[in-house]
C-alpha cells in the first residue's frame, strides 16, 4: 500500500531511485542555460527528443536585443535537435503541458520550480535546475528521493466568493513556507472531489510554496472528463490504504477571502482585514490563475463596469485567449478597461511587460510576493481572481461580493 | 570533502530572488550574477563572499529553481552554505554546480570561523562542533567531481 508518489516512484519513501522520466520540459530561462550545460558536457545526440519540450514563455516576445539573441539560439537547437518548441504565444510551460500532455501516473520534470502545477492530474511532477535537466536530454533519466507525503484533507465544498485560491493561500499559511520540505502534498477528502481541474491546478501549483516537491491529486471522473476534453483518454485511480506522515485538515466551508500580504507568501489576513489598502495596479494571470476559468470569473465580475486602477490581465496559454475571445469573455474584460497582454508569465518575475515601479502596490493572482520580484521597491498581495476583479473595480483591496 | 572560511551569517527563508534578482537573469555572463548576489539584501554583501562559508537560516534558498542562484555564490568565491534546512531545489542545484551545502543546524556571528567535513559529517563554528545530515554517495560523488557536468564527462 502507497502514497501516489510511492506508487509512481515504485519505491518506499525515502528511497533514492533512478527512473525514466516521460516528459520533461524547460522555458525560454532555463533552457538557455540547459544548452549551456549540455554543450559543456559535450553530448551531441539525445536519445529522446520526443519526450522533451522547449516552451517560451518567460520574456514573450522578446524585449531587449540580448533576449532575442538568446531565444533565436535555443530555437535553433530545438530544431537541430529534435525537441518541440511551443514558441512566444504559445502560452505558460505548465498550462501548455494541462492541455493533454500530462496524463495520470507520469513521471514529469520541468526546469521551473511551480512544475508541481501538473500533479493536478494524479503524476508526479517536479521542477529541477538546468544543469539537471541537461543531464535529463542527455540520458532520459535523472534520480529521485521517494517524498515522505502530507495529506490535505479537504472536506466540505466551498461557499459565497472563495476559490481554490483562497484554499491554497489558507494551505500555505497553515503549512508554512517550509512545513513540506522535501515532502509531497496529497490533496484528499470528499472536498477534493468538487475542486474542478483548474482549481486543482491552482492548488497543486502552490504546493512548492510549502516547501513540497509534489503536490497531488488522486485521478478521478473529473480528471478523466477533462483530460477527454483535450483528446486523451485515462481512467481514475481510486487512492490505496497508505502511510502519510501526517494529515492538515482544511475544511473549505471555513474558507473566505484571502490575502497573502508583502513579503511572505505564508502571511495571510481575511481580505475584509486589508480592504482599502492603496492599489496601482491589479495583475491576473501567470500559471496559478491564469486559466479560462480564471477570466470567465474575472469577466463575470467586471462585466458592464469599469476598472478603476490600471488592470493588467494576461491569458495563461493560446487556447485560453482563443476561448475567451470566441466566448465574448475578452471582449469584457477589454470593455471594462483592462489591458490584455499576449500568453505568458507577464510581470510575474519581473523580467519585463508590467512591472513596478518604486512604492507601487499590485494586487496579483500569481504565487510569489518575494520582496522585489516584480520591480524594486515594489510590493506585491496576493489573492484570488474574485478579490483582484472587486479590487480593481474599486482601486483599493476589496472584498468580492457573490456573483 | 572539506572547506573551512569566515562566516556570512543570513536569517531564515532567504529567496532565491533576493540572492539573484529577476533583471539579471538574461545574460550568459556568470560574473554577472557573482556581482549582483544579494544586492536586495545588501549591496555590500556581494563583495564579501569570497573564501567565504554562509551560515543562513530555515528554508535557505526557496523560491525558484533558477540555478544562477547557486551559480552566482560559486562565481562569487562561497566556499560552502551551512543552513539547518533547505529549500530542495536550491539544495539539488547547489551540488549539480559543484557548491557544498550543508546541512545543520548551527548559528553564529559574522566573522566566525566555520569549517565542515562532508565525508566525516561535522560542521564547525569557532571550535564547536555539530553533526551535519549525511549526503547521498551520489551527490557526494558529484560535489567531489566538481559538479554535475563534470561528474557526466568522468562517468562517459
Amino acid at each position: 500500500m502507497s502514497t501516489l508518489s510511492e506508487q509512481i516512484l515504485g519505491a518506499p519513501a525515502g528511497a533514492y531511485v533512478d527512473r525514466e522520466v516521460d516528459i520533461a520540459f524547460a522555458h525560454d530561462g532555463t533552457g538557455v542555460l540547459a544548452r549551456e550545460a549540455l554543450r559543456e558536457m559535450g553530448v551531441e545526440r539525445l536519445p529522446h527528443p520526443e519526450r522533451l519540450r522547449l516552451i517560451f514563455d518567460h520574456i514573450v516576445p522578446a524585449n531587449t536585443g540580448t533576449t532575442a539573441t538568446l531565444q533565436a539560439e535555443l530555437r535553433g537547437y530545438a530544431r537541430s535537435s529534435g525537441i518541440e518548441l511551443s514558441d512566444a504565444g504559445g502560452g505558460i510551460c505548465h498550462q501548455v503541458m494541462s492541455e493533454g500532455v500530462v496524463r495520470p501516473g507520469m513521471v514529469v520534470v520541468g526546469a521551473d520550480s511551480h512544475t508541481c502545477t501538473l500533479g493536478a492530474f494524479g503524476a508526479f511532477a517536479t521542477g529541477v535546475g538546468a544543469t539537471d535537466m541537461a543531464a535529463i536530454w542527455a540520458s532520459g533519466s535523472t534520480w529521485f528521493r521517494v517524498p515522505e507525503t502530507i495529506a490535505v484533507n479537504l472536506t466540505g465544498r466551498l461557499s459565497g466568493a472563495a476559490e481554490p485560491k483562497d484554499v491554497a493561500l489558507a494551505c500555505v499559511a497553515k503549512l508554512g513556507m517550509e512545513g513540506a520540505t522535501y515532502r509531497a502534498l496529497e490533496f484528499v477528502g470528499d472536498g477534493a472531489a468538487g475542486i474542478s481541474m483548474d482549481g486543482r491546478l491552482t492548488l497543486c501549483n502552490m504546493a512548492v510554496e510549502t516547501g513540497a516537491k509534489a503536490g497531488m491529486f488522486h485521478a478521478d471522473a473529473a480528471t478523466v472528463r477533462y483530460l477527454a476534453e483535450h483528446g486523451v483518454t485515462a481512467s481514475p485511480r481510486a487512492p490505496k490504504d497508505c502511510c502519510y506522515e501526517r494529515t492538515a485538515d482544511i475544511d473549505l466551508v471555513d474558507i473566505v477571502p484571502l490575502v497573502a500580504v508583502p513579503h511572505r507568501v505564508d502571511t495571510v489576513r481575511e481580505a475584509e482585514e486589508v480592504a482599502g489598502t492603496h492599489l496601482d495596479q491589479v495583475f491576473v494571470g501567470t500559471c496559478t490563475n491564469g486559466r479560462y476559468e480564471d477570466l470567465a470569473r474575472f469577466a463575470r465580475i467586471v462585466r458592464g463596469k469599469k476598472v478603476a486602477v490600471r488592470t493588467l490581465v494576461v491569458p495563461a496559454s493560446r487556447a485560453v485567449l482563443a476561448r475567451a475571445i470566441a466566448t465574448g469573455v475578452l471582449a469584457d474584460i477589454v470593455d471594462a478597461g483592462c489591458m490584455v497582454a499576449p500568453p505568458g508569465c507577464g510581470p510575474c518575475l519581473g523580467a519585463h511587460a508590467g512591472v513596478l515601479g518604486e512604492g507601487e502596490v499590485c494586487l496579483s493572482t500569481a504565487n510569489r510576493n518575494f520582496k522585489n520580484r516584480m520591480g524594486v521597491g515594489g510590493e506585491i498581495y496576493l489573492s484570488s481572481v474574485a478579490t483582484a476583479a472587486a479590487s480593481a473595480i474599486a482601486g483599493v483591496i476589496a472584498v468580492p461580493e457573490v456573483v | 570533502m572539506q572547506g573551512a572560511g569566515p562566516a556570512v551569517c543570513l536569517g531564515n527563508d532567504i529567496d532565491t530572488d533576493v540572492i539573484i534578482a529577476g533583471r539579471y537573469l538574461r545574460t550568459k555572463d556568470r560574473s554577472v550574477w557573482a556581482e549582483h548576489a544579494f544586492e536586495d539584501l545588501d549591496p555590500t554583501l556581494a563583495g564579501r563572499l569570497s573564501g567565504a562559508i554562509i551560515v543562513a537560516g530555515r528554508n535557505m534558498g526557496c523560491g525558484s529553481s533558477r540555478e544562477q542562484a547557486v551559480v552566482a555564490l560559486r562565481e562569487a568565491g562561497v566556499v560552502g552554505v551551512v543552513a539547518p534546512s533547505f529549500a530542495r531545489i536550491f539544495f539539488r542545484n547547489a551540488v549539480n554546480v559543484g557548491l557544498p551545502v550543508i546541512e545543520a543546524p548551527v548559528s553564529c556571528t559574522d566573522g566566525a570561523r566555520v569549517a565542515f567535513d562532508l565525508d566525516a559529517g561535522w560542521v564547525e563554528v569557532d571550535g564547536e562542533r555539530y553533526p551535519a545530515r549525511p549526503l547521498s554517495e551520489k551527490m557526494v560523488a558529484i560535489l567531489r567531481a566538481g559538479g554535475l557536468v563534470p561528474y557526466w564527462r568522468s562517468c562517459r
